[in-house]
């Protein structure tokens, strides 16, 4: 099954968004860079298929959350239980998000898409910094582990939306991470979806209010 | 006589002013017709923010030598990757501190050890890592292999 571009351009916009939240506020300055890099790395490949699409702050700025067409996945707060930013709570998020997008990507660069064949290289990276931190935090200490495995599971449930049509070969890449990092791998049980209608959690709402606001109060500006 | 192709390929990358957008393989192609000059452009890496300033950059070198109507088209593929990086702009590279992309491990910049270690895969521009060498203590950036 292949996502709709505006899928894939959504998925990244909201992602790059919530990775944003992190700058100037991640543990180490090496990783506020990281993080920083990710989210630009997002947001770059969102607007490429947006202007693919149409006009691409028309599309990012003017349309109201239940025309996002985002897995529910990549709008959760980070560290929804904790009421605060979560760091691994965030690795564990991106290792299932970049998993998902580097084989999206890699499918539809094969098929001799120009953005994707950007995208894949970039997700791979990606991938393998969430791994890293996986394996570090997940095979760490007993409150790192303990929290990480916490993580995979809060996150599991959503990982079946984003992985619609590539679940196998996404188990496939995510599982051998979890094992390495001695976490147990979480059991399918509920499945929330509806983000791919239209039909969001409240919090894409307030993401949304904060990105849109500048251009909806001054529509058009400029720097 | 300077041709409109050498003026687009000496503008300098904002972000690594050490080297032209032709020695990075980011410039693709000019050609002029009927006064029109159009200049193709591929980003490094999709998100890359210089992306703006070097069309700006292209238009102003333009200018200043008499070209006023100018088109700059970003084309993705084939994909930007470090292998469109020229010799000269390796040369560049490695002369401003900047490791250029290799296979392995880097050397260091400073004083060209090869005990390395990656502190981070990501540095000051999403193209670039971070690294400290064993041998003299010191940080270098280099640029990711891709």
């Amino acid at each position: 099954m292949t996502p709709q571009p505006i899928e894939l351009a959504d998925d990244a916009l909201v992602a790059a968004q919530r990775l944003s939240e992190w700058v100037s506020r991640a543990p180490t300055l090496e990783e506020d860079v990281a993080l920083a890099n990710i989210a630009l790395d997002q947001l770059g490949v969102a607007r490429l298929l947006l202007q693919s699409i149409g006009d691409e702050d028309e599309l990012a700025y003017r349309r109201g959350d239940a025309d996002f067409r985002n897995c529910l996945l990549v709008e959760l707060p980070f560290g929804r239980s904790r009421g605060d930013l979560d760091f691994g709570w965030t690795m564990a998020w991106l290792l299932y998000l970049a998993a998902a997008q580097h084989l999206r990507y890699a499918d539809l660069a094969e098929a001799g898409d120009g953005i994707a064949a950007k995208a894949v290289k970039e997700s791979a990276y990606h991938l393998d910094h969430a791994s890293q931190w996986t394996v570090r935090l997940g095979d760490g200490t007993a409150e790192s582990r303990q929290r990480m495995q916490e993580a995979v599971d809060e996150i599991w449930p959503y990982t079946h939306e984003l992985t619609e049509g590539i679940r196998e070969r996404w188990l496939a890449v995510v599982e051998p991470v979890l094992k390495e990092a001695t976490l147990t791998r979480p059991q399918d049980g509920w499945k929330p979806d509806g983000g791919r209608k239209g039909l969001h959690t409240e919090h894409l709402s307030y993401l949304l209010a904060e990105m849109q606001a500048l251009h909806r109060a001054h529509p058009g500006v400029t720097w | 006589m300077v041709s409109v192709y050498d003026v687009v390929a000496a503008v300098k990358d904002p972000e690594l002013p050490v080297i032209t957008i032709a020695e990075l393989g980011v410039l693709r192609s000019v050609s002029t017709k009927e006064g029109r000059v159009t200049v193709t452009i591929t980003p490094t890496y999709s998100g890359c923010p210089a992306m703006d300033a070097i069309r700006q950059d292209i238009r102003g070198a333009l200018a200043k030598a008499g070209h006023d109507d100018v088109e700059v088209v970003t084309q993705l593929s084939p994909a930007w990757s470090t292998d469109m990086i020229s010799e000269s702009g390796r040369a560049a590279l490695a002369r401003s501190g900047i490791a250029p992309p290799t296979a392995g491990d880097p050397a260091c910049t400073h004083c060209g050890s090869g005990q390395v270690l990656q502190i981070s895969r990501y540095a000051s521009t999403a193209c670039q890592s971070l690294w400290k060498c064993h041998g003299c203590a010191e940080p270098f950036n280099a640029v990711k292999t891709i």
